[in-house]
């Protein structure tokens, strides 16, 4: 099957103290190639701990990943992925920070060199090709991730709250980067967020996930991320029906966290 | 709007003024930051100890078996006749004519000389150690209880042992100096490994980076800073375990001078020695601070 697929994925960690977390349960999910799916839901919900088994990071208790038909057993880069923070390598300027996939797996000089030229300006960070990393602003930095994810020409592109890290006005704008890119390249991407408003704009598809153990609670299709391609995101996140879908997932999230919060007092 | 008055450069330099950067704060006493450098009372401090030197020997106050006169020919009621070489007229002549046949840029340069050879020694074998340690669990295991149970001890205390083994030449030394390098560098590799984000480590496989390329492009790099924070400590260590080494035995080295001259009883040249010997630690210190800057510039930047 084409695509990326999660098929009945379990995940219990067992603690050092010998307890144990049921982090997923039965999680299955098929992204089609190029589709873009934001994945949503209360900390503690195993967002996270699905992206680590997609990207080959963590081995599921039950279950498998498979990308296009062959099971995922580590990481690789046919899937490339996009850190919170701080996964940038300050040693490095912005330019060899891009280059760093191509390089490490010989791809010859003359097309490094086009590629990261190409990114650069895609990132508009042209005139920052040598500077450290460690100079740039947040918002920067994650460009320099992007184009640094991209250079290695993934099938597949998971983004582990790319933009959790920045202020209100950089996020809004790298949201319409990441729009901008996913119809570009024809990516197929997840993106982790916490974020409703984000979740809302940026995924074509949306899983809400809900916590212990970490399952799918609900999906939803979008029109916004296909609105947003080149569009207003100001007016998009004004429609009536951006902000009914904004309070109803919020209402569903509220609630969860309720539960979570009585539970702790039981137990 | 009232500009407020500019204080003058003078008092800013001497950090008894506040500079342009203290002078917005309004908080000061808490904030470390806030405190001005004081550098007319360090000026002060200096005139005032070499005042005290100076008064304390003069005419003999004090005997100079115990502590040195500055300088012999500042005592004009002294008799000319009688020779009182003071520290001043001392270091000059071992500037000149070195001590006992060997020249003072000999000592210094041999006890510099072994203790870079040392340092270097003990960070070629320490490094890959302390990463095999960091990164292998049958290293980990092999090594761990030798690290933990010589970690402790302090290096002046492995001396007769190496006395036994060695001898007390040339080689008995740097291989002293090497074991307390090399655990210092084990340590400080080993602690730079741990340090790695795993979001970096991650990043890299994701990239196509193979193990080997891991280590050599990700877990070195960010390795770095620890490599010479340890290195910058096991020179000052070495240093220090150094000149108690050549205390014991060294017919060369700023240590040895010291020694010999104590049995003549030479105080002058005991002082000068200790001197020296401050002098060339704080220069190690500075020169590693501005290696560190130049080479790991990202330091504390991740």
């Amino acid at each position: 099957m084409d695509g990326l697929v999660i098929d009945n994925v379990s995940m219990v960690f067992t603690l050092p103290n010998g307890g144990q977390v049921h982090a997923l349960e039965d999680v299955s999910l098929h992204l089609k190639p190029g589709e873009l799916m934001a994945v949503l839901g209360p900390s503690g919900c195993g967002k996270t701990t699905l992206l680590n088994i997609v990207g080959g990071f963590l081995a599921p208790t039950a279950g498998q990943a498979l990308l296009n038909g062959h099971q995922v057993t580590g990481p690789h880069k046919e899937r490339g992925v996009v850190f919170q923070q701080g996964a940038l390598f300050e040693w490095m300027t912005v330019a060899q920070n891009v280059s760093f996939g191509p390089r490490m797996c010989g791809v010859p000089r003359a097309e490094i060199k086009q590629t990261v030229r190409r990114l650069l300006d895609t990132v508009a960070l042209r005139d920052f090709a040598d500077k450290p990393v460690y100079q740039l602003s947040g918002g920067m930095q994650q460009r320099v991730a992007l184009a640094r994810c991209l250079a290695n020409d993934p099938d597949v592109i998971l983004m582990d709250e790319p933009l959790g890290a920045l202020d209100a006005l950089t996020r809004e704008k790298m949201q319409g980067l990441v729009l901008k890119l996913w119809k570009e390249t024809g990516k197929t991407i997840i993106l982790i967020t916490h974020s409703v408003e984000e979740a809302l704009f940026l995924g074509e598809r949306l899983v809400v996930m809900a916590p212990r153990p970490g399952r799918i609670h609900k999906e939803y299709a979008l029109p916004f991320a296909e609105q947003g391609v080149g569009g207003d995101a100001r007016s998009i996140k004004a429609q009536p029906d951006f902000i009914a879908a904004r309070e109803e997932i919020l209402s569903m999230i509220w609630e969860m966290e309720e539960e979570i919060m009585s539970g702790a007092d039981m137990g | 709007m009232a500009k407020r008055k500019q204080p003058p450069r003078w008092g800013v330099w001497l950090g008894i003024a506040d500079n342009s950067f203290t002078r917005q704060k309004t908080v000061k006493f808490g904030d470390a930051s806030a405190v001005n450098s004081g550098r007319l009372w360090s000026v002060l401090t200096l005139i005032i100890l070499i005042l005290a030197w100076w008064i304390a020997t003069i005419g003999g106050i004090i005997d100079p078996l115990f502590w040195p006169p500055l300088e012999g020919s500042l005592y004009p009621w002294d008799n000319p006749n009688r020779a009182r070489p003071g520290v001043v007229d001392r270091f000059v002549s071992l500037f000149v004519d070195g001590y006992r046949n060997i020249s003072l840029w000999e000592h210094v340069g041999t006890s510099v000389k072994r203790v870079l050879l040392g340092v270097v020694i003990g960070a070629l074998v320490g490094i890959p150690l302390g990463f095999a340690m960091g990164l292998n669990s049958v290293a980990r295991g092999l090594f761990d209880p030798i690290v933990e149970f010589i970690r402790p001890i302090p290096p002046l205390a492995l001396i007769p042992l190496v006395i036994l083994w060695l001898g007390i030449d040339e080689v008995a030394k740097i291989f002293l100096l090497f074991l307390a390098a090399l655990f210092i560098m084990l340590i400080a590799a080993r602690a730079g490994v741990n340090s790695v984000q795993i979001s970096k480590v991650h990043a890299a496989y994701s990239l196509g980076a193979s193990k080997f390329q891991v280590l050599r492009y990700v877990i070195l790099p960010n390795a770095l800073p620890e490599i010479f924070t340890g290195l910058r400590t096991s020179m000052g260590v070495c240093w220090g375990t150094l000149v108690a080494a050549e205390l014991v035995a060294a017919d060369q080295g700023v240590g040895s001078m010291m020694m010999i001259a104590k049995n003549f009883l030479q105080t002058d040249v005991v002082v000068i020695g200790i001197i020296i010997i401050g002098a060339i630690g704080f220069a190690i210190e500075i020169f590693m601070r501005m290696l560190e800057a130049w080479l790991i510039p990202w330091k504390g930047k991740g």
